[in-house]
């Protein structure tokens, strides 16, 4: 059914702290949509993420996957998802393959080699084995992010990538988000890096200008 | 059935239809409140025969027993309503279950003081590890946990959440103490007088308690909706109805004196 | 479309608990510093109240099981912070595994690993304490079916103040009161054995609450888990 979108959001209010960040947002992302959100710092780029994903509750409207209302926590969505937030949720006592092995068991599985494979692609091959304490903070970002090189999940939902990436690392990225797209998957992401360089963007301004919701 | 149910539960989810609800109440909770306090009082101190083992000190019972009942009540409301906000996300049970917790430990403060001060002429001490007395004690504990716990969060909606999940632990939990309090008790002092053991009461005595005790219900129902629309002023300040609520009361207060200065 | 494949819940629970372990395994402190409290809070005893036979012998079980109760609440404070800061608690909630059973994982480590060390040195202390040698066995069983318990209940506790920056009071005074039956039983079952009375009866209520509260806990941390994050 191509019509029916991914996710759709309808009608959806954030309040934080007695703030109003957004009101009645409501956007439809289709398969082999990029997406990125925009706005100025605390216009709700970051909540708007962690309500995608289920992780904060929200005051007003609906989510739907695949045509369905979404509750939080629910399986059948949080087994095609793959969230990376502010924080990289790494272990500094573990090991960046023991760390990456983790998620992967955690999610779809991956072995050792593939593990390994993603990580050197991502500029860690020196450092597989050394505790992740003595990585710098935006090393072990990179761990975190070396998951999208092994996800096969349907919707990436990724917190501010490219911080602390190197310009090779940046263009590579973008490379395995288009193909990612290419593939009939999904991405929404913020980011402070201009994104002009991948084809068929759509863009998301919070904030100001709520005219410019790409409506269905 | 089932929509009057869902109609029932959207309406007590809405914080303006509860205001409005509960000022019609709140007169007539306070008048029934007062007439059985102040009734039961004057029966229960003047009028109701003297125990023939304890004298005139007995007569405490009349505020121990309802405060002891209401203590562990209010704990029971504070749980059903934990439930109803953990299943249901209603933003009222939550002001509710915020509203109740310290009315719960004050009444079981109340009821420790009148324990310890009803053990003076009975056993001669202020306090006695008596099991009535130790539960009550715990009880308190598990009050000032939730209402540390509401306290420590700041978002209102998570800590409510939290405390509720708390309260429906220490529901569970009340039992098995309270058992465990009774076993250990009869382990350590097997004889003597215990507060549980009521001699069978004769009406004329059981009839100011029954006073008394409806008199504290209605204390409590009022305080805790007094504190509830005290909280749904705060949580509810920036929508329409509570600002238009309190335009209009200024409004109609100065009104008159402007006049009389002008 | 890609077609997703889950691994499977048992895959996914055994590689939370030898993640548990190995960071249990690198963080040795974490287990270190309980037991070194247990050993000192016994030790204080003796010193506030006196050294003689005749006094400590009645209250050695009280205090063995005072100390192993605030141990274990110490042990606990740190159970899920580092997951909340570092972010791991936040991808637990995201996998597509309930959460209730992973957390079991993790809570079931964290037992092994700090409840069997104190398990095996309570004996010590009881017998510096003058416990007489036969309660010591029924001092060791009340433990093992009286730690899950203490765990359990105060990993409810510790998941409803991960977000907070300070609980150590906090935490106590919410847990500890939920404490109360366990240590009846379990002093009265010590007490029992020291005096050569059968202890069968207080263990039965160890077991009792063990199971009632290994039912129920794993949902009241999970959802627990989830208001704290959530928010």
């Amino acid at each position: 059914m191509p019509n029916t979108p991914l996710l759709s959001v309808r009608q959806l209010s954030c309040e934080r702290e007695d703030r109003l960040l957004f009101t009645h947002l409501a956007f439809d992302l289709q398969a082999g949509d990029i997406l990125q959100i925009k706005g100025p710092n605390g216009s709700g780029k970051t909540s708007l993420l962690r309500i995608l994903a289920g992780l904060l509750p929200y005051a007003e409207g609906e989510l739907y996957w695949q045509g369905e209302a979404l509750h939080p926590g629910e399986p059948s969505f949080l087994s095609q998802l793959l969230f990376i937030g502010h924080a990289p949720g790494i272990k500094a006592e573990l090991t960046p393959i023991e760390n990456l092995l983790w998620y992967q068991d955690m999610h779809q599985g991956a072995d050792q080699h593939a593990v390994i494979q993603a990580l050197t692609r991502i500029g860690l091959g020196q450092f597989l084995d050394v505790p992740a304490y003595s990585l710098s903070a935006g090393q072990q970002r990179r761990i975190a992010l070396a998951r999208i090189y092994l996800s096969a999940h349907t919707l990436w939902i990724l917190d501010e990538p490219f911080t602390a990436i190197d310009v090779q690392g940046v263009a590579d990225l973008e490379q395995c988000i288009q193909a990612h797209a290419a593939q009939g998957g999904s991405v929404i992401l913020t980011s402070h890096h201009a994104l002009d360089t991948l084809a068929g963007l759509k863009v998301l301004t919070l904030g100001q200008a709520m005219e410019e919701v790409p409506h269905a | 059935m089932k929509d009057t149910l869902l109609r029932w539960f959207h309406k007590w989810g809405s914080p303006k239809w509860f205001y409005d609800l509960s000022g019609r109440w709140m007169p007539w909770l306070a008048g029934l409140s007062l007439i059985c306090l102040l009734v039961g009082s004057i029966w229960a101190l003047a009028f109701a025969p003297m125990d023939y083992q304890q004298g005139n000190s007995f007569r405490i019972i009349y505020l121990h027993v309802p405060a002891a009942i209401l203590a562990q009540s209010a704990y029971m409301l504070l749980a059903i309503l934990g439930v109803i906000t953990l299943v249901w996300r209603m933003k009222m049970t939550e002001i509710l279950a915020t509203a109740c917790a310290p009315i719960g430990a004050s009444m079981t403060f109340l009821a420790l003081v009148t324990g310890s001060l009803w053990g003076v002429p009975t056993w001669g001490t202020w306090w006695i590890w008596d099991a009535r007395l130790t539960s009550m004690l715990v009880l308190l504990f598990l009050y000032l946990g939730i209402m540390a716990l509401q306290d420590a969060i700041r978002d209102p909606s998570s800590a409510a959440r939290a405390s509720a999940i708390l309260a429906i632990v220490g529901v569970i939990n009340i039992p098995i103490i309270k058992y465990s309090v009774e076993w250990w008790y009869t382990l350590h002092q097997p004889a003597t007088f215990k507060l549980t053991e009521k001699p069978a009461m004769p009406m004329e005595m059981w009839l100011p308690l029954l006073m008394m005790l409806i008199g504290f219900y209605a204390f409590f129902a009022w305080s805790l909706l007094l504190r509830a629309r005290h909280q749904v002023l705060i949580r509810e300040q920036k929508t329409r109805w509570v600002t238009q609520l309190l335009d209009a009361k200024p409004a109609t207060k100065s009104d008159p004196s402007e006049s009389a200065k002008s | 479309m890609h077609k997703t494949n889950t691994t499977s819940l048992a895959q996914a629970v055994g590689v939370c608990i030898r993640r548990e372990f190995l960071l249990l395994v690198r963080r040795p402190s974490d287990l270190l510093n309980p037991l070194l409290f247990f050993a000192l809070v016994s030790l204080l005893f003796p010193l506030g109240i006196s050294p003689t036979e005749a006094i400590l012998q009645p209250v050695a079980s009280g205090v063995v099981w005072v100390a192993a109760l605030l141990a274990t609440l110490l042990s606990l404070d740190s159970l899920f912070r580092q997951d909340l800061l570092d972010g791991s608690l936040e991808q637990l909630l995201l996998t597509p595994h309930p959460l209730s059973v992973l957390v079991m994982a993790k809570v079931g480590v964290h037992w092994l690993m700090t409840a069997i060390p104190l398990i095996l040195m309570a004996p010590v202390l009881g017998a510096m304490l003058y416990l007489p040698t036969q309660a010591q066995g029924v001092l060791m069983l009340a433990l093992l079916l009286g730690t899950p318990v203490l765990i359990l209940v105060g990993a409810i506790g510790a998941a409803l103040t991960v977000s907070l920056r300070k609980t150590g009071v906090l935490l106590t005074l919410m847990v500890l009161p939920l404490y109360i039956p366990v240590l009846i039983f379990g002093t009265s079952a010590v007490h029992a054995a020291a005096q050569d009375l059968p202890a069968d009866g207080q263990l039965a209520f160890l077991g009792a609450i063990l199971s009632l509260t290994l039912v129920l806990a794993p949902l009241g941390i999970s959802a627990a888990l989830k208001v704290s994050v959530r928010q």
